[in-house]
């Protein structure tokens, strides 16, 4: 016994020594991490972006161990059951203005996101294994998260893109819901991975009704796992979540216009959320607030500045630039940090940076901005601006048209487009659902208001086609546009399908959703270089910085389908029984009838005349013994038809017919 | 015999009282028919409002004095322009004022549609229309489309509002109507509570204002990428700012509902503002009950405007009527002092005010044309009214411009708030109905009885005319007596049994010839400089000609046996009389106004018409009496006459112009309304009728029917195929065969990089795709061919059995039985 105890204490003794070598020996690298950051960006049109953006890190289960202090233990267990290598989950609700908030920074391309739901997951299963593990990944999330996910296991619902949307081959799967109502139920659960939710640190300003009064917010959680590499060199489980709110600063003056010659609202953020921060999160490593001035505004303020002024550009970045004449900080930067690698711009954004860690209860964090001229500005753009719409009307057919308008002159002269006679190469990917049956060889390529006959504008393309009731249809397209193209546009034919009764969803009247169409831009990237190096090591500018391609979604279509009538199953059910029962009873009549056999019998029954008690009598005997007899014909002395009794059940039937006409259309 | 005779089957017996008292049915049902049409406003219901998701007025209205004061100054500003040279200054202007709210714009430029006849036009579709050759940039209409999207939504959907104005020479009226949308507008592009975008359009009615909204609504759903430079060359020579603003159409979603304003100018006699619906769209169709009783509702309860429909004011002072509703009203009285819960009574003038209403829906649905802009919109399955404003007295447009704006402001705002809460598109309450006053209704299980009564003496009259024909003709019958017992296969059937087919025949070519007529004035009408007087002439000519030619061709259809005319002219009639039945019953469902008034009108035809060489042989009065009864009838069931008597009625006889009927039917096609088909065949029918009533034994009595079937056939094909009427069930209503594959070929197959693995697969499972779409389709028609076969087949059976069976035979029902099991085994 006592050596059995001291052998097991031994052993934990040197298993907690070797741990703690481990750790100190890997200190800096292998350790929790977790970070927040916060960006304000005045927008255009008078309001306000704020991008929430926390990451917490986890590093390989080989090295760390299973027991974590930050990192969020349901996600953990997720990626590890399910061998999840990247993951992407957004809530959304609105659409993001492309035209007015900008379509060609990271932040638009990352954060705006198509209405509703969208998962997409990559596994590290074997690929007969995908299809489940998407099933019971989309049933944890699910739960997680108390949203209708799991309407996404269908395979009618989600689809596998070959190479369009980001490139892993096979094991990606991708599914939307567009009609997903998002509200706080489902931010609660996103706040509980956090490690301080929402009590203290950054986050203590997602005041609820203050964020769903917003234009536009999206919450997004993006996970990226090399547990399973065992080639590479790994870094863990690394979870993003952000936040993105648009949200209109409320101003004194309610029912001023938004015209160019009035000054845009001045912002604090208790103004805009209601609440002010109080100090970092303290297990946060670092907790900043951003405030990013974008290039043309920069390139508008400069502007001014020398026409107010006269003096240099590079005032902006000057010590105690605060105070100048067009607008006022109410808190002075930490640092300021201006973009490089902007070759083609002289002028490029600048972001202020302020540390939450300087700030306390006693002197919360309270940053306001204050515009003293008024100032107008244009947001950068997509180089072109897709969108979608319908075309036909009527219950049977139609057409989606996806068209593609430049948006201005300046962008043409981007990358990859300096020179005439270059192409613009556009990825296009497209889910339908099997009910909207679209017919690909009717795609039509236009450019610049001409039909293209032949398809030489098209580089690739991959499509499946639906099958009913088993998989949606799937586009994928790499389009080839010249470099001066004002309009394109794609057209496709569908039919619209019917579905089985039992697959309408309870609100079948509404109509039926085509999701999103994903537009990438493949040759121009968003992103934003810094000049400090070290500041890399922040993951909110990481996110600016990563390269990735210019990505738009496109509006969802509303497609009206036939819809049986759902209130008048009483009617129906009466109507067709009746019509069945004249048709299938005529038609019995007329099969097994004899008609020379019926009129002997009736003559030889006619013969014998009986009296009315007797023919009553065996009427009443055929009745009990089933067997059938013909009441012999009472020999009427007129001519016509008239019989009284008849008339009087004739009647009889019809008015309860008339009823039942009646009430079966008053139903309605 | 007779006593040897066995008795028939109840129903059988039924049916052969009805034949053969068929004069006292026809004469009763008709009566009945007549009478519960004009009982149809004692019937009428209260609306309610369908859908719990409207709740309308549920909100406190958010539409504030300083809205309304921004309307005012928008208003003024437009009455402020002198000259309106190009019309472009009111677009600008609003454009202006939709971008300061942050609104998205654009501009949608249009040409005059000259909407041609197209003989072929049910068949084909929507087509673009054509585009004048000397146009020039100023003859554009310029539209002004206005979006606000929702904040939060997801711009599935959208809410239309339309605002009419002649951009050339704007009135106060419509500067009004332009002003309450322009403050609704920005008071909406603030709220937080849209689901649904807001599109305004202000829609330049230089043209018209329906041609303006349905140019729209066609660019809308038919977006022609094409045509974009056709429309820039003008932006660029006439108006370079604009083509900053022509950047392409905006789309925003499938649309849930529209809302026509219109300001009128002139007043009403009430001592209340009020406001006038219009609701009748092409064919008859109209929107969903429900949009007119949230206008209703807010409307009366929530801003104190007195609601009206479309009345024909002429029938408020007609005598008739008056006694007419005294005497329902008495008998209400006492119906209601036998027991107080048969309260089924109306007062004198709430009834005439009723008929009335209800006559002008009729005719506005029977017309098919629409009643004002909203029209186009129903092409296209949206609900959509217009709502007319016409304050109390006339002058009060300048004086009362504030308390108008907020009213109908706020009025507006509350419609829109109420669709904006449907989840669902408006799928509720009824489309089919009639209107009798803003909160009263007729439904269709209703009105159908009316229209069931009047058609229903025509099969009867029909099988007795056949019954008649048979019995008439003794050779005939002896034939089948003789060979019945024989039971040998001889041609003796064929002239008794099958000799409708030579009546048939007849009707079928006077039917080619009534489709010939039907298709001329297209061709008339490419005459250039012709006067409508001019052209009718011409169009009259020609079909007397064609009638002509057709008839030397046909020559006597009838075998030369030994059948007398008289025969002839029954068989011939009741044929048609069963053509006309059944061709009113196929326009009931399409367009029920169209097939009651035309029940009204022919069923009398066709029950009393009888060949007047007949008469002519027996000098009798009652004779005499029903000549002439055959002659009015014919006279009043010709269309122009109709019109001209109506017209007459309803306007005064004194600027009448014969060209005035061409001009009627000339703006009656150029609507696509099914009418006009329906009216063509008509007056083709008369037109027999009057050419031959004194000529022919028989022929006039030809047209009734078939005409009818055409009509049928071309309303079935226009509102299934084109509108796609979205009564939703049946899977082969119209669906074209479409295949997949139809026009596919290899080398249009797109990707050339991936030569191998994706297209083969991907045409494969097309092919698959399409290959089940033929055997679905396929097997869909055959299991519907032989179901179809027997029905006719039976219905055919019962007319002729039971005609037979009066004429003292007994139903042979052994042949049919053997062709339908043999068909049936087939199947």
């Amino acid at each position: 016994m006592g050596i059995r105890e001291s052998i097991f204490l031994l052993f934990l003794i040197l298993i907690s020594t070797y741990e703690s070598f481990a750790k100190e020996g890997l200190a800096e690298e292998l350790n929790e991490e977790f970070t927040e950051g916060l960006l304000l960006r005045p927008l255009p049109d008078r309001k306000v972006l704020a991008h929430f953006h926390f990451q917490s890190s986890v590093p390989p289960t080989r090295t760390y161990g299973r027991h974590h202090h930050l990192f969020p233990k349901s996600i953990y267990q997720l990626v590890n059951k399910f061998r999840v290598r990247e993951m992407e989950l957004s809530f959304t609700q609105g659409r993001w203005n492309y035209e007015s908030w900008g379509g060609y920074d990271p932040i638009s391309s990352n954060n705006a996101k198509p209405p509703g739901v969208e998962l997409w997951a990559d596994f590290d299963v074997p690929l007969d294994q995908v299809d489940a593990s998407w099933k019971n990944l989309t049933h944890a999330l699910s739960g997680l998260f108390c949203a209708s996910i799991n309407f996404l296991e269908h395979s009618t619902s989600y689809s596998a893109p070959q190479w369009s949307f980001h490139s892993f081959a096979g094991k990606l799967r991708y599914g939307t819901l567009p009609r997903e109502a998002v509200c706080t139920e489902n931010l609660t659960p996103w706040l509980k991975l956090l490690p301080c939710r929402d009590k203290a640190g950054l986050s203590a300003l997602m005041d609820r009704p203050s964020i769903y009064r917003g234009y536009y917010h999206s919450q997004r959680l993006h996970l990226t796992s090399d547990e399973f590499d065992a080639v590479k060199s790994n870094s863990g489980i690394m979870l993003e979540q952000t936040l993105t709110v648009v949200l209109q600063p409320s101003t004194l003056e309610a029912r001023a216009m938004v015209s160019v010659k009035t000054l845009q609202p001045s912002w604090s953020l208790s103004s805009l959320f209601g609440r002010k921060v109080h100090g970092r999160c303290s297990v946060s490593k670092s907790s900043n607030v951003y405030v990013q001035f974008e290039q043309n505004l920069v390139s508008e303020l400069k502007e001014m500045w020398k026409e107010s002024e006269g003096s240099e550009s590079g005032i902006l970045i000057h010590d105690d630039f605060w105070t100048n004449p067009i607008f006022e900080m109410s808190a002075s930067p930490h640092r300021v940090v201006k973009e490089v690698g902007n070759l083609q711009q002289e002028d490029s954004s600048i972001l202020y940076e302020f540390l939450v860690e300087d700030y306390n209860d006693s002197e919360p964090f309270d940053l306001g901005l204050r515009w003293k001229l008024p100032v107008a500005w244009l947001c950068q753009q997509a180089p072109l601006r897709a969108s979608r719409f319908l075309m036909g009307s009527g219950n049977e057919r139609g057409a989606i048209a996806i068209s593609l308008k430049s948006s201005g002159i300046n962008n043409t002269q981007r990358v990859g487009c300096s020179e005439k006679g270059s192409l613009l190469s556009i990825d296009i990917f497209q889910v339908v659902p099997w009910y909207v049956k679209v017919y690909y060889h009717t795609l039509k390529v236009f450019i610049d208001g001409e039909l293209q006959s032949t398809m030489e504008n098209i580089e690739n393309m991959h499509v499946s086609p639906s099958e009913d009731k088993v998989s949606p249809g799937v586009m994928e397209m790499i389009l080839r546009l010249p470099c001066g193209v004002k309009t394109a546009a794609l057209t496709l034919e569908f039919d619209k399908g019917f579905l089985h009764i039992d697959e309408y969803p309870p609100d079948a009247n509404q109509g039926f959703d085509i999701p999103s169409a994903v537009v990438s831009f493949t040759d121009f990237q968003a992103s934003i270089g810094f000049e400090d190096n070290f500041l890399n090591k922040l993951p909110i500018l990481n996110e600016l910085q990563e390269r990735k391609h210019v990505i738009c979604y496109t509006e969802v279509l509303l497609v009206p389908l036939t819809t049986p009538d759902f209130s008048m199953p009483y009617n129906v059910i009466t109507i067709t029984c009746t019509v069945f029962a004249l048709y299938f009873g005529s038609l019995l009549n007329a099969l097994r009838r004899r008609v020379g056999e019926e009129e002997r019998l009736l003559k030889s029954k006619a013969a014998k005349k009986k009296g009315p008690l007797t023919s009553l009598l065996s009427k009443l005997f055929a009745k009990l013994t089933g067997r059938p007899v013909n009441p012999p014909e009472t020999p009427s002395a007129s001519p016509s038809f008239i019989d009284y009794k008849l008339i009087v059940k004739v009647i009889l039937v019809a008015g309860m017919a008339v009823k039942l006409f009646r009430s079966s259309f008053q139903l309605n | 015999m007779e006593e040897d005779k066995p008795k028939p089957r109840p129903i059988i017996r039924l049916g052969l009282f009805l034949i053969s008292h068929s004069l006292l049915v026809s004469v009763v049902c008709c009566t009945a028919g007549v009478l519960s049409l004009l009982l149809l406003p004692v019937l009428g219901k209260n609306t309610y409002i369908s859908e719990n998701a409207l709740m309308p007025g549920s909100a406190r209205p958010m539409l504030t004095n300083d809205d309304v004061s921004e309307g005012e100054r928008f208003v003024n500003q437009i009455l402020s322009f002198d000259t309106m040279s190009t019309g472009m200054e009111i677009p600008k202007m609003i454009t202006d004022h939709i971008m300061d709210l942050g609104g998205e714009v654009n501009h949608h430029k249009f040409l005059p549609q000259f909407n041609k006849f197209h003989p072929l036009h049910f068949f084909l579709g929507p087509d673009a229309g054509t585009v004048p050759e000397n146009y020039s940039c100023l003859s554009y209409g310029v539209n002004t489309v206005g979006i606000i999207r929702a904040p939060r939504g997801d711009g599935k959907e959208a809410i239309v509002l339309v605002t009419p104005y002649n951009s050339l020479k704007i009135t106060r009226a419509e500067a009004l109507s332009l002003g309450i949308a322009y403050a609704l507008f920005s008071l909406l592009s603030r709220v937080t509570w849209l689901s649904k975008d807001i599109v305004w359009l202000a829609a330049d009615s230089r043209h018209g204002e329906y041609t303006a909204v349905a140019s729209w609504l066609r660019d809308y759903h038919t977006a022609s990428f094409g045509d974009l430079k056709h429309s820039e060359i003008c932006a660029a020579s006439n108006l370079p700012e604009m083509k900053k603003m022509h950047n392409g159409f905006r789309h925003a979603g499938t649309m849930a509902a529209a809302l026509v304003i219109k300001v009128s100018n002139r007043s009403t006699e009430f001592e209340k503002d009020a406001l006038t619906i219009y609701a009748e769209a092409s064919n008859g169709q109209m929107p969903n009950l429900d949009l007119i009783n949230i206008v209703n509702y807010l409307a009366v309860h929530g801003q104190g405007y007195r609601v009206k429909v479309e009345k024909i004011w002429s029938l408020l002072n007609a005598w008739w009527l008056k006694s007419l509703g005294q005497l329902i009203e008495m008998l209400g009285k006492l119906a209601g002092s036998l027991n107080p819960q048969w309260n089924f009574g109306i007062p004198v003038s709430e009834y005439v005010e009723c008929t009335a209403t209800l006559a002008s829906s009729l005719y506005n649905q029977a017309l098919g044309v629409p009643t004002g802009p909203h029209g186009a919109f129903r092409d296209y399955q949206v609900d959509a009214i217009t709502m007319e404003i016409s304050p109390k007295f006339s002058s009060s447009l300048n004086n009362r411009q504030h308390e108008i704006l907020l009213h109908v402001g706020r009025l507006v705002e509350g419609v829109v708030r109420s669709v904006n809460n449907l989840l669902e598109k408006f799928h509720q309450s009824f489309f089919l109905y009639l209107l009798t006053s803003p909160s009263r209704f007729v439904s269709v299980g209703v009105y159908m009885i009316a229209f069931a009564l009047l058609v229903a003496p025509l099969p009867l009259v029909a099988a007795s005319l056949f019954s008649d024909a048979t019995k008439s003709n003794p050779d005939a019958e002896e034939d089948k007596f003789a060979c019945k017992p024989a039971s040998t296969v001889q041609p003796a059937p064929t002239s008794t049994s099958w000799k409708w087919l030579y009546a048939a025949k007849q009707v079928l070519i006077v039917h080619l010839w009534s489709a010939i007529v039907t298709l001329l004035p297209y061709f008339v009408d490419q005459i250039p400089d012709s006067s409508p007087t001019t052209k009718l002439s011409i169009w009259i000519v020609l079909s007397i000609i064609t009638l002509l030619f057709l008839d030397l061709f046909s020559g006597s259809s009838f075998p030369s046996t030994c059948r007398s005319r008289d025969t002839e002219w029954t068989l011939l009639k009741s044929v048609t009389v069963a053509a006309a039945f059944i061709g009113l019953c196929l326009m009931s469902v399409i367009n029920f106004a169209t097939a009651e008034i035309g029940a009204l009108l022919l069923v009398p035809m066709c029950l009393t018409t009888v060949p007047l060489r007949l008469d002519n042989k027996v000098n009798t009065l009652r004779a005499l009496i029903r000549g002439a009864c055959n002659l009015i009838f014919i006279f009043v069931g010709f269309p122009p006459t109709v019109f001209f008597v109506l017209k007459g009625a309803l306007e005064g006889f004194d600027n009448m112009r014969f060209g005035d009927f061409w001009n009627w039917a000339e703006s009656l096609w150029s609507w696509n309304s099914a009418t006009y088909i329906y009216m063509y065949e008509n007056i083709r029918l008369n037109c027999r009728r009057q050419v031959f009533a004194w000529m022919s034994s028989w022929w006039y009595e030809l047209f009734l029917g078939v005409l009818t079937i055409v009509i049928g056939l071309h309303g079935w094909v226009k509102i299934m195929v084109m509108n796609g009427v979205d009564d939703g069930g049946c899977p082969l209503d119209g669906r074209r065969l479409r295949l997949g594959c139809g026009d596919f070929s290899w080398e249009q197959v797109p990707s050339r990089t991936e030569l191998d693995r994706p297209e083969r697969s991907w045409t494969v499972t097309e092919l698959r795709t399409c290959m089940k779409r033929i055997s679905l389709y396929s097997h869909r028609a055959q299991m519907i061919a032989p179901h179809m076969f027997f029905l006719a087949w039976y219905l055919l059976r019962f007319l002729m059995g039971a005609s037979n069976a009066n004429g003292r035979e007994v139903i042979d029902s052994r042949v049919p039985s053997k062709a339908t099991l043999a068909i049936y085994c087939r199947y």
